[in-house]
């Protein structure tokens, strides 16, 4: 697997995880002329983020280009403890998707 | 291992399912991105593609937390919560931007209604937060001013 472009802290408390991640990524919006020939530069951005835990859905997020470069997501839920797994899996608008893991701390 | 591993195979199918579907069947497929949604040029047809409806009822159970002035229109930072129950997603359109829709939330039974992203903004704009709970469409608004926008370049 590709080194994963996502950065998660998750914490457990209370019967609750809060969830924060940051996905390095450019977020092209498909706006921006390229400086040299003038041309735009096609947008590239993530289009959809899920979280599982444990098989089980417990966010997830249609993104558009306009959504900031390294784009940044903070969430919470019930469930989920300390050393648990959420599998978290991101499509491109290209069609690249990736699957990476957390744990929760 | 060999459990793990299925797990993440299964993970991926699912996604290139979802993907799948966006493509073949927009309506079936609930959480499928919207493409005409994403790309529709103005607020209403946005809302209207994703959420079926073109008008969303002002609500004091719904909170869009956004600077005032923001210096930067790259990076605004966005906070949409809700007090309402059965919150099924929300959604976050920027009135002004060349394409309003900026993201949308699901909210699976269980996951707090309360959601933190960052967001480009082309120019000063009308950010309304759309929130649908219980079928029914709830929204705030906020204006926000921009000094530098955060599209072109």
């Amino acid at each position: 697997m590709a080194k994963g472009i996502l950065k998660v802290k998750a914490k457990a408390a209370g019967g609750k995880t809060k969830v924060k991640m940051m996905a390095k990524h450019i977020m092209e919006s498909g706006q921006r002329k390229d400086k040299k020939t003038g041309e735009l530069i096609p947008a590239l951005f993530l289009q959809n983020i899920m979280v599982k835990l444990a098989d089980k859905t417990v966010f997830e997020a249609n993104l558009g280009p306009a959504i900031s470069k390294n784009p940044y997501l903070s969430f919470s839920f019930e469930g989920g403890a300390k050393g648990d797994e959420m599998v978290i899996t991101w499509t491109e608008n290209s069609g690249k998707t990736a699957t990476e893991t957390a744990k929760i701390k | 291992m060999s459990l793990h591993r299925r797990t993440v195979i299964k993970a991926i199918a699912t996604g290139g399912a979802l993907v799948g579907a966006s493509v073949l069947m927009p309506k079936l497929a609930f959480a499928a991105w919207n493409k005409s949604a994403f790309e529709a040029k103005d607020q209403t047809a946005a809302m209207k593609a994703l959420l079926g409806a073109e008008n969303a009822e002002n609500s004091s159970e719904v909170t869009l937390k956004a600077p005032d002035i923001a210096e930067n229109g790259a990076v605004v930072p966005v906070t949409v919560s809700s007090t309402l129950a059965d919150v099924e997603s929300m959604s976050v359109f920027i009135q002004d931007n060349p394409s309003p829709l900026a993201a949308e939330f699901m909210i699976p039974a269980g996951t707090a209604a309360n959601v933190a992203t960052r967001v480009r903004m082309g120019k000063t704009s009308k950010v309304t937060a759309v929130v649908k709970a219980g079928g029914k469409l709830y929204s705030a608004s906020k204006e926000v001013k921009v000094t530098i926008g955060g599209c072109g370049g």
